[in-house]
């Protein structure tokens, strides 16, 4: 792997050809329009160039709850070289739960571990110029990090256990580890969203198995109930997928005290009326905390530009 | 979020594939002695908190009394968490020195010292149904399975008879149920055994896969035992872990469908206990024993072994036609206008009329063709071991142009805007007009190229036989590199931003088509030549161990796998709903590419290596066997 050696200029092994010239089909005398200009601009960008990642985070208690069990944790690098640019983001949200405050113990190892795990084997590649490549696949550092967690946790915080969906950002794909009820979205500028992940939860199953219509599952007393967390069980299996990253559109990551206490409609709509990510957060939060604010509230969102 | 599942099992004494294992957490060493009594000589199984060990009882002297003693540590920082934790371990303890039956260990003593608490239990020798299972060869004999069902249901029926109050297992699977030195069952890990209360709801506890849906609602009744029992067999029977799948999904894995040696009877009696409404299972264990034993006496099970009989495929398929060339055909053929073109070790391109396979043409290289030939603008294109690319009319087979390389050419042309790109052994991946045959550029590799490129989003990907992977764009620069552990003579295959090529390390890689990261590995049982093919989200390839693999694209599971006779050097093809590939055992097979369930196989006179090609529902492949073949899909 040798991109991010040359984009730190490492050794540059282009032959470049003869730049051609540059055409203008329009080249009146008149100033040109802003659709004029968009056409020359696109005409410009390579089809398989996205300069950069944004992201924003939004957090609160809530109104009903006294202590915070989730947690969250954004990282987003922008490496850019000659030619290509290699986007990097890391975006982590977990909610703990389990007495006697160990649910933040939880929620907290999950993104310290996972995160700084993840960090720690793509730090070569970000800031040195290793001699050898990456000897493990993406798919494969999210997993064994999440395993590193779940085993920190059964260690030292018994009894507890946290929810995970982790977001890494290479290029244009996105690799995405999940345990729990957490939610990845996908968020496309026309309107739609798409959940990428599917909740580990009872009435999630029991809705699959068509035990449950819709409507019974909002009303069902057992939402709360997971099936698969971090820090349970003795075998654990994260769901590790890797997807394009949305785009056009945001990519979403929240806690089910966004996403269980404001409906996707009124979430598309906020982040497409906000005037940019953090207010987009901003935003999300309140009309959280403006339904109830029952649980802790955690919403990431991130975006590729270029 | 609330509170949500906040107990877990004191540990596990089987040696099941425990994640928690790994915990770096000092265990006894061996030599190490316990109330100046119990001599620890092994750890035997390690459990969420603490180990299993085998250790000697030194007050029977004469004696080797062993024992197995099992830790609990208490790391818990919180006070009443480790308070809780404590007594949770006496409740165990008191409870199993109440039970007398002989699929329950005896419990000989217990006690805590500093932050750990100790169970001295009797040592059973033998293996837990977990291993049992893992370590078979192949699907466990069905009457050795209903004997054990036998006994499950009786140690089952003592634990709900217990007076003053029924004992719920709780946490009934495999690992949980040792078969020792007899043959005969024994029930361990008494973790989280409780008496039942009636109208008092537990925790949500028990082991994910094999626990009924109502016991993720709290409630544990001995009905969630009988679910619990009727999983593990469904595990026994089928080799299926159920901690793998989705919960509750049994019902989707019906076992004779994946065992079919199984008798009706048995998987009714499983899918009985299973079912997701406790009104419709088994009501008593009881119920179950009695269900068990007409199985065992309708079948004989328990008097004779059954016998297994495999599924037979009549072999009734008639090719359209055949055509003989006169040595071996290890590549693939290819189809334009109504005439095949295939390549063979006799030296020859043959050109063969498609509908009844009558000779055209042929025309003679210099050394054995291997490459798939390419069709383009009335020439028919294609590399052979005598070093050069020769371009052909496709009417009439006469030489148009031939253009060398230092190097035997296996990797097959492609062709985009009017030019060539093929690989060679003499280690460049070559750039050549289609019209006039002359050289546009060489990219130069790090080893011998057999692999055919693969052109995409502008980019050309191929492998090297010195275990490189290449991205390079239609100038012929470098874009990336990737290493494999061994050669790479695969040819790519590409979906989205991903591009798939598998190696002779035995690994199939996804890796980012822009930056060369891997993506995702799956393990292949040995190393292969085959190429991907892609279709839905799934990615499906042959290897040398005789598998086809089918892998899911988004996560790398496998999705299925089907076995052939020999290895699979053939890269499968994908027309409409399933999939074709040769394999070294003689065989085109056809399978669901779904499922990966045989549709039909049709046996030639040799190996095959090469890949089929098909059009308007007709299957064209060669064989070592000399003969081009032609078979309905």
């Amino acid at each position: 792997m040798d991109f991010f050696k040359r984009l730190f200029g490492g050794k540059e092994e282009e032959e470049q050809t003869q730049p051609k010239p540059k055409q203008v089909d329009m080249a009146t005398t008149a100033p040109l329009s802003d659709q004029q200009i968009q056409m020359i601009v696109a005409s410009q960008t390579p089809r398989y160039e996205i300069k950069q990642l944004i992201a924003a985070v939004g957090q609160s208690v809530g109104k009903q709850r006294d202590h915070n069990e989730d947690s969250v944790l954004a990282l987003t690098a922008t490496l850019a070289g000659n030619a290509d640019s290699a986007p990097f983001g890391l975006y982590v949200v977990a909610d703990g739960m389990g007495g006697h405050q160990f649910g933040e113990v939880a929620s907290n190892a999950a993104t310290h571990i996972v995160g700084g795990n993840i960090v720690e084997k793509f730090h070569p590649y970000l800031f040195r110029m290793p001699a050898q490549s990456l000897q493990e696949s993406l798919q494969e550092v999210m997993e064994s990090s999440i395993m590193e967690a779940h085993q920190y946790i059964q260690r030292e915080a018994p009894g507890s256990g946290t929810t995970i969906t982790a977001a890494l950002v290479l290029g244009q794909q996105v690799t995405i580890g999940h345990v729990g009820d957490s939610r990845a979205y996908s968020i496309s500028p026309d309107g739609r969203i798409d959940a990428l992940t599917r909740d580990h939860s009872l009435v999630q199953r029991l809705q699959e198995l068509g035990h449950l219509s819709q409507e019974e599952a909002e009303n069902f007393p057992h939402r709360n109930v997971l099936i698969r967390a971090l820090g349970q069980g003795e075998v654990l299996e994260a769901d590790v997928f890797t997807v394009p990253f949305p785009f056009p559109g945001y990519l979403m990551i929240c806690s089910d005290g966004m996403w269980g206490v404001v409906n996707e409609s009124d979430i598309v709509r906020i982040v497409r009326d906000a005037p940019n990510l953090q207010r987009a957060c901003q935003n999300l939060v309140e009309a959280a905390n403006a339904a109830g604010g029952p649980d802790n509230i955690t919403v990431i969102l991130a975006q590729l530009i270029g | 979020m609330e509170t949500k599942n906040i107990t877990s099992p004191i540990g596990s004494y089987g040696s099941g594939s425990d994640l928690g294992s790994k915990a770096g957490r000092p265990q006894l060493l061996p030599g190490s002695v316990l109330l100046n009594r119990y001599s620890i000589q092994d750890v035997i199984g390690i459990g969420g908190m603490g180990s299993v060990y085998r250790a000697r009882d030194t007050h029977f002297k004469n004696v080797t009394k062993l024992v197995a003693v099992k830790e609990m540590i208490n790391s818990a920082p919180d006070e009443l968490v480790r308070r809780t934790i404590v007594q949770n371990f006496e409740r165990e303890a008191n409870l199993l020195a109440a039970l007398q039956h002989p699929s329950i260990p005896r419990i000989y003593d217990f006690f805590t010292h500093e932050d750990r608490s100790y169970l001295v239990l009797e040592f059973v020798s033998g293996k837990d149904l977990e291993n049992v299972i893992n370590e078979a060869d192949g699907f466990l004999m069905e009457d050795q399975i209903i004997s054990w069902a036998i006994q499950l249901c009786d140690v089952l029926s003592y634990l709900h008879g217990h007076q003053p109050e029924p004992i719920i297992f709780r946490d009934m699977k495999p690992s949980n149920v040792m078969i020792n030195s007899s043959g005969d069952v024994v029930l361990v890990d008494f973790g989280i055994a409780k008496r039942f209360q009636t109208g008092i709801k537990g925790t949500m506890i028990g082991t994910e896969g094999y626990s009924p849906p109502e016991q993720y609602r709290g409630d544990a009744t001995p009905l969630a035992d009988i679910y619990a029992l009727g999983a593990t067999l469904h595990h026994a029977l089928t080799r299926r872990d159920p901690r793998l799948e989705p919960p509750f999904t049994f019902a989707e894995r019906p076992i004779r469908r994946i065992n079919p040696n199984v008798s009706m009877e048995l998987e009714a009696v499983v899918n009985t206990a299973l079912n997701y409404n406790t009104a419709e299972r088994f009501q008593t264990a009881v119920q179950m024993k009695d269900a068990l034993m007409n199985v065992a006496r309708k079948t004989g099970a328990l008097s004779k072994l059954s016998i297994s009989v495999p599924a037979a495929i009549s072999n009734s398929i008639k090719p359209i036609w055949n055509f003989k060339c006169e040595d071996e055909i290890r590549g693939a053929p290819t189809l334009h206008q109504g005439s095949l073109y295939i390549g063979c070790y006799d030296n020859n391109l043959y050109a063969l009329d498609a509908a009844e396979g009558k000779f055209q043409w042929k025309y003679a290289a210099e050394g054995g063709i291997v490459s798939r030939p390419l069709v383009y603008e009335n020439n028919v294109f294609f590399g052979s071991e005598d070093q050069n690319l020769h371009a052909i009319s496709s009417r009439t087979g006469k030489l148009v142009w031939t253009y060398h390389t230092e190097g035997r050419i296996y990797s097959s042309p492609r062709i985009a805007d009017g030019h060539l790109f093929f690989g060679s052994e003499d280690q460049d991946l070559h750039a050549v007009n289609a019209s006039s045959g002359r050289a546009i550029w060489k990219f130069g590799s790090d080893g011998e190229i057999h692999s055919t490129p693969l052109l995409d989003n502008e980019m050309i990907y191929f492998g090297t036989e010195n275990s490189s992977f290449y991205g390079v764009d239609f100038r012929g620069s470098l874009k990336w590199r990737f290493s494999a552990k061994r050669g790479i003579t695969s040819s790519p295959t590409s979906k989205g931003q991903a591009v798939y090529v598998a190696s002779l390390d035995g690994t199939l890689y996804a890796l980012d088509a822009k930056s060369g990261w891997a993506i995702w590995k799956f393990r292949l049982g040995k190393g292969t030549v085959s190429s991907p093919a892609v279709a839905d989200d799934y990615i499906f390839i042959g290897a040398a161990d005789g598998f086809v693999y089918c892998v899911d694209s988004k996560n790398s599971k496998e999705v299925w796998r089907f076995k052939t006779d020999n290895q699979v050097g053939s890269s499968p093809v994908i027309y409409k709903d399933s999939l074709y590939i040769g394999s070294a055992d003689g065989f085109m097979y056809c399978l669901e590419y779904r499922s990966g369930r045989l549709r039909w196989k049709y046996e030639t006179g040799g190996p095959i290596t090469g890949s089929p090609t098909i059009f308007d529902d007709i299957v064209y492949f060669g064989s070592t066997d000399g003969h081009v073949y032609a078979l309905f899909a």
